[in-house]
């Protein structure tokens, strides 16, 4: 580009609107005299220089403060509201939530087979930003990376001996857990029932939900111009009303679902981290230690969030991606290697078999089941959902929608199979075919480590995994910050670095108050709860893609 | 003794460089240099503009405002990255090279402690690049 300002550049198609260039290549942006931090407070104090959404920022920092003094303070009051919520919610809703997570996954998957996938994320000609191993390393690490450690081991065994119980009734109503119609005393098809119904749980369903989210994101602002916050998703439906009020309240519904459900994550992994370092190496399982590793998990991460999302979370997600990777195939090559083969056809198998009944939202027999697990399950990834989906849609620039879905639905919930049938069925062989109890004896955040214990080089393996869950909370905290730093700056990506810094400081130091004060399975409770707002806002991001989409043009 | 000069300009603190602006533009004109205006945006909209390609036609617009004022040759790149905030120094250090700039002029703040936690760009700049960097303290205008 030389002196000439009508440069080639300059002379892309201009599918725009009013004189603004498309993005790289044609797209179609959306029309509105918002200025992205119009409404922002810009100032320098005490030589810090902050940029902020005055009311999303304000109000959000408030309800977050109120919400801690209140559970500290009250918790005993507090607790029975939160969880007579609840279970209003996962028992009287459950079907709002199971039919609506069925059309997530359904959406999804018919958008890759229809022209519409052809659609680039940024514009026809946009570049992507991050490699396929870094960015599906993101995608994993921000998605449910430190779920699958936990729950790896003790969901499938769980469904496997509530299946192998089989059902039980007490005036009319099942009173056990089993899934769908259980398998009394027929072993393998309690294997068969209990991996496929955590299959159905870390599978096609959570992924949908994120896609839903991140996808509408990603085409909101990259294609159509609007700011990367949640309340943009919303512009086809309330149109210029979503810079007033109805968009603060998207946005801080969003920072509240974000930063309570990270720091309740952040607090419940400290404590399991915790066991999991005192029944490795003797250290005590105290208080004083879970502060200690709160506080390091988050000074590491704020080393990460002050490198940026390249060099930070990239770095150290595709890190966990090669330890995940080692673990993984470790389990697969010690454990019952030939039973993880053949299982893992058999458990993807039943999983297609049984997902029709598991995912009916009507007539469910296994109420406890469908609403303690799925339900619950559901509301949890919804919940989650801002936050993951903002995540996946910032580092998605240049992809295409067919790409976007399969990589963030149908690779990661293979992958999921594969952990799943690795480590649930070592366990369960070790309990069924070894006589080993030691597992289904242990406390949850334990059975991972009992379940190595069975296998060799114990030491390395227990502390690679140690490793892993702290790293996977390092990069939540740290891509949680980059989220919520940009929600509250109303959308802007290039807000004052010390923002992020202060979001960081604010997740650790809220983990540690809940954790010391207790509470925090009360305030989990209050996070699922947002899943209900959320699953309406995500209804509404359906409508706002297949509208975007129906617009953009396609190669 | 200069032949290019690279200017790092953020558009939505015009405010903020003026200082170095004056600065590089009484430099060109002194060493007859082409100036060289370099601008990082994010990829997703910011307040400066709604797409990357519009920031480069609004960069583009400047120059040539800029170089009605000085009367030198001018050029402009924009640089997109999807984190701005944290990859500012690298992307700068890198265009250095890539536009062939022997000197850049660009703003900087008076030191101050937070620069232990967040270094400044000028001086992370300065010490990673074979080019002459000229730092602009914002205060030397005002005390004229």
């Amino acid at each position: 580009m030389a002196n000439d300002p009508k440069n080639a550049q300059a002379q892309e198609p201009t599918a725009g609107s009013e004189g603004i260039p498309a993005p790289e290549g044609p797209a179609n942006l959306i029309d509105t005299d918002y200025v992205i931090g119009q409404d922002n407070i810009a100032t320098t104090k005490l030589g810090v220089s902050l940029d902020l959404h005055g009311k999303v920022f304000t109000v959000s920092s408030l309800v977050i403060l109120f919400f801690v003094i209140i559970t500290l303070a009250l918790q005993n009051q507090v607790e029975p509201i939160f969880n007579a919520m609840f279970s209003f919610l996962t028992g009287n809703l459950a079907w709002f939530f199971l039919l609506a997570a069925n059309i997530f996954v359904v959406l999804s998957i018919v958008l890759i087979f229809t022209p519409l996938a052809k659609v680039r994320i940024g514009g026809m000609h946009a570049t992507p930003d991050f490699s396929y191993l870094g960015w599906f390393s993101m995608l994993f690490a921000a998605g449910m990376g430190i779920g699958l450690m936990f729950y790896g081991v003790s969901e499938p065994i769980t469904h496997f001996d509530t299946a192998l119980g089989g059902v039980a009734s007490e005036n009319g109503a099942r009173t056990d857990w089993a899934p769908l119609g259980a398998a009394a005393g027929d072993q393998e098809g309690a294997i068969s029932l209990g991996m496929a119904a955590t299959i159905f749980h870390w599978g096609l369903h959570p992924w949908g939900i994120y896609a839903v989210v991140a996808l509408a994101l990603a085409l909101f602002s990259y294609n159509k111009g609007l700011p990367l916050t949640m309340r943009s998703i919303f512009y086809p439906i309330l149109g210029e009303r979503v810079w007033g009020w109805p968009g603060h309240v998207i946005d801080i519904l969003a920072v509240f679902a974000t930063l309570f459900g990270l720091a309740t994550s952040l607090g419940l992994g400290a404590t399991q981290a915790t066991a999991g370092l005192s029944y490795l190496f003797g250290t005590p399982n105290t208080n004083v230690t879970m502060v200690l590793l709160i506080m390091g998990i988050t000074a590491v991460a704020l080393g990460s969030v002050v490198l940026g999302v390249e060099k930070g979370v990239q770095r150290l997600s595709q890190l966990n991606m090669v330890l995940a990777g080692l673990l993984l195939f470790f389990v697969i090559a010690v454990g019952p290697t030939l039973m993880i083969v053949t299982g893992f056809f058999e458990n993807l198998l039943s999983y297609a078999v049984n997902l029709p009944a598991l995912s009916n939202p009507f007539g469910r027999e296994d109420a406890n089941f469908s609403q303690g697990w799925t339900a619950f399950y559901w509301a949890w990834w919804i919940a989650w959902s801002p936050f993951v989906g903002m995540f996946i849609a910032r580092v998605s620039r240049g992809r295409t929608v067919r790409e976007f879905l399969v990589a963030v639905l149908l690779v990661p919930s293979i992958v999921s199979v594969l952990w799943m049938t690795s480590f649930g069925g070592t366990a369960i062989d070790q309990a069924v075919n070894q006589g080993f109890e030691g597992v289904r004896e242990a406390a949850l955040e334990l059975q991972l480590f009992v379940m190595l214990g069975q296998l060799p080089w114990t030491a390395i393996t227990s502390f690679v995994a140690i490793v892993l869950v702290m790293v996977f909370f390092i990069t939540s905290s740290d891509s949680g910050s980059l989220v919520i730093d940009s929600i509250t700056a109303g959308g802007k990506v290039d807000a004052p670095k010390p923002q992020r810094i202060f979001w960081a400081i604010i997740e650790g130091a809220v983990a540690i108050a809940l954790l010391l004060g207790g509470g925090l399975t009360a305030l989990q409770t209050a996070v699922i709860t947002t899943g209900l707002p959320f699953t309406l806002v995500l209804l509404a991001a359906c409508y706002a893609i297949v509208k975007g989409l129906m617009s953009e043009p396609r190669t | 003794m200069f032949k290019k000069i690279m200017v790092p300009v953020d558009l939505a603190h015009i405010e903020l460089i003026e200082p170095s602006l004056k600065a590089s533009a009484d430099l060109a004109r002194h060493y007859d240099a082409e100036v060289c205006y370099v601008g990082v945006t994010a990829t997703t909209p910011g307040s400066v503009a709604r797409t990357p390609e519009e920031y480069a036609q609004k960069l583009e617009a400047f120059a040539q405002k800029r170089a009605k004022v000085h009367g030198q040759p001018v050029s402009t790149r924009t640089i997109t990255t999807p984190d701005p905030i944290a990859d500012l120094d690298n992307v700068l250090i890198e265009a250095i090279d890539d536009v062939g700039a022997d000197l850049v002029v660009m703003p900087t703040h008076p030191p101050r402690h937070l620069d232990a936690v967040v270094p400044a760009h000028g001086g992370k700049v300065a010490s990673h690049t074979t080019a002459s960097v000229f730092l602009v303290r914002l205060a030397a205008e005002t005390k004229k």
